[in-house]
């Protein structure tokens, strides 16, 4: 054992390894975990990509001289000899909070450790997240063969509307998608007791994050397409 | 947990962190008065279509309900209202340049709409 110091670049070289200690080492500024954290910066580049398009579509939407479809028409459900605006884009929008708030619930089962609860919690987020796919497919297809929508054109007014509507609720149907596969992985982990012998329920709250992330998204198309 | 040294902890999972406080647990009654208000709010947004508010106020109830609802997602389902101000504001500051690029195209798309608007007047129909 010798007693000579070790300089810096001996203890820490500069390749792979190094780049890990770098990234891994005790200087820190963000006092989270290190999985939030990425978790956080990677909802931050995905707000830009939805901030983008929200933009992109406010920007199209203003230079149209033909008037913009109207939402409430185009999205309006026949129910019972009457048409209900928005009506399936109401119950979609109370599917996705609703498994916000379970979501919620799971994050704190897990910091209580409690299994099978945060496991049951997470598989119903999972199933509010499936039940919104599923109705966005039947909006979709609503629009499509009914009402004879498309990317390039439409009945209802500015030819732009499809190409938008279809891109952003579809980029986010996706990463609802996404977050069902995401969760449901999670859920069984949770169930199988993998974070009981790590004796850390952190990933189940990381995996929140993303999917409050896409109840976050889903709030301002709501707002910005749908109602505006 | 408690008496396990830091190298241990350290080993346990590579992502401990000694800052790292336990997580504040919350009852389960704020997750539910969070979601209710949600659905206020919501049906607040469903309102201002449903009663035919247009123009102005229109928009401007319906960013305001969106803007509140984000807040409540962001500060409590996603606990930022609990996370120490440097991580707080190294997240929910950047997004705020979205706004710059929302003014910049909100100008540039309604000088479009002006010249596209003084051209097809032109144009003989």
């Amino acid at each position: 054992m010798s007693s000579q110091p070790v300089s810096f670049e001996e203890s820490v070289p500069d390749n792979l390894k190094g780049l890990v200690s770098d990234w891994s080492s005790d200087v820190q500024t963000f006092k989270v975990r290190w999985s939030k954290a990425m978790m956080w910066i990677f909802l931050v580049s995905d707000t830009f990509i939805f901030g983008s398009f929200l933009s992109a579509y406010m920007a199209v939407r203003l230079t149209t001289t033909v008037p913009w479809p109207n939402t409430s028409e185009v999205f309006a459900l026949h129910v019972g000899g009457s048409d209900i605006p928005l009506l399936l884009i109401a119950i979609m929008t109370f599917i996705l909070i609703s498994s916000s708030g379970t979501m919620a619930m799971a994050v704190t089962s897990g910091y209580k450790k409690q299994r099978v609860k945060t496991g049951v919690l997470i598989l119903l987020t999972a199933l509010g997240g499936l039940a919104f796919v599923g109705m966005q497919m039947f909006e979709w297809s609503k629009l499509i063969f009914e009402e004879g929508i498309r990317p390039w054109g439409n009945e209802f007014g500015a030819h732009q509307f499809g190409g938008f509507f279809f891109m952003i609720t579809g980029f986010h149907g996706l990463h609802v998608s996404i977050g069902v596969i995401y969760l449901t992985t999670i859920a069984v982990r949770v169930l199988q007791g993998r974070y009981d012998r790590l004796d850390d329920y952190q990933i189940v709250e990381v995996a929140g994050l993303y999917w409050h992330f896409v109840d976050l998204v889903w709030i301002f198309i709501f707002a910005f397409f749908y109602l505006w | 947990m408690s008496n396990m040294s830091e190298q241990e902890k350290h080993f346990k999972h590579p992502s401990f962190y000694p800052g790292d406080a336990p997580e504040t647990e919350h009852p389960f009654s704020l997750y539910i008065s969070v979601w209710i208000l949600l659905f206020v709010l919501s049906g607040f947004s469903y309102m201002v279509d449903y009663m035919n508010v247009e123009g102005y106020l229109r928009w401007f109830l319906v960013t305001v309900f969106a803007f509140l609802k984000a807040g409540l997602v962001v500060g409590v389902f996603m606990h930022m209202a609990w996370e120490r101000m440097a991580f707080l504001y190294a997240i929910t500051l950047p997004p705020l340049f979205l706004l710059a690029l929302a003014g910049i195209l909100a100008v540039d798309g309604a000088f479009i709409y002006y010249i596209r608007d003084l051209f097809m007047s032109l144009t003989p129909s």
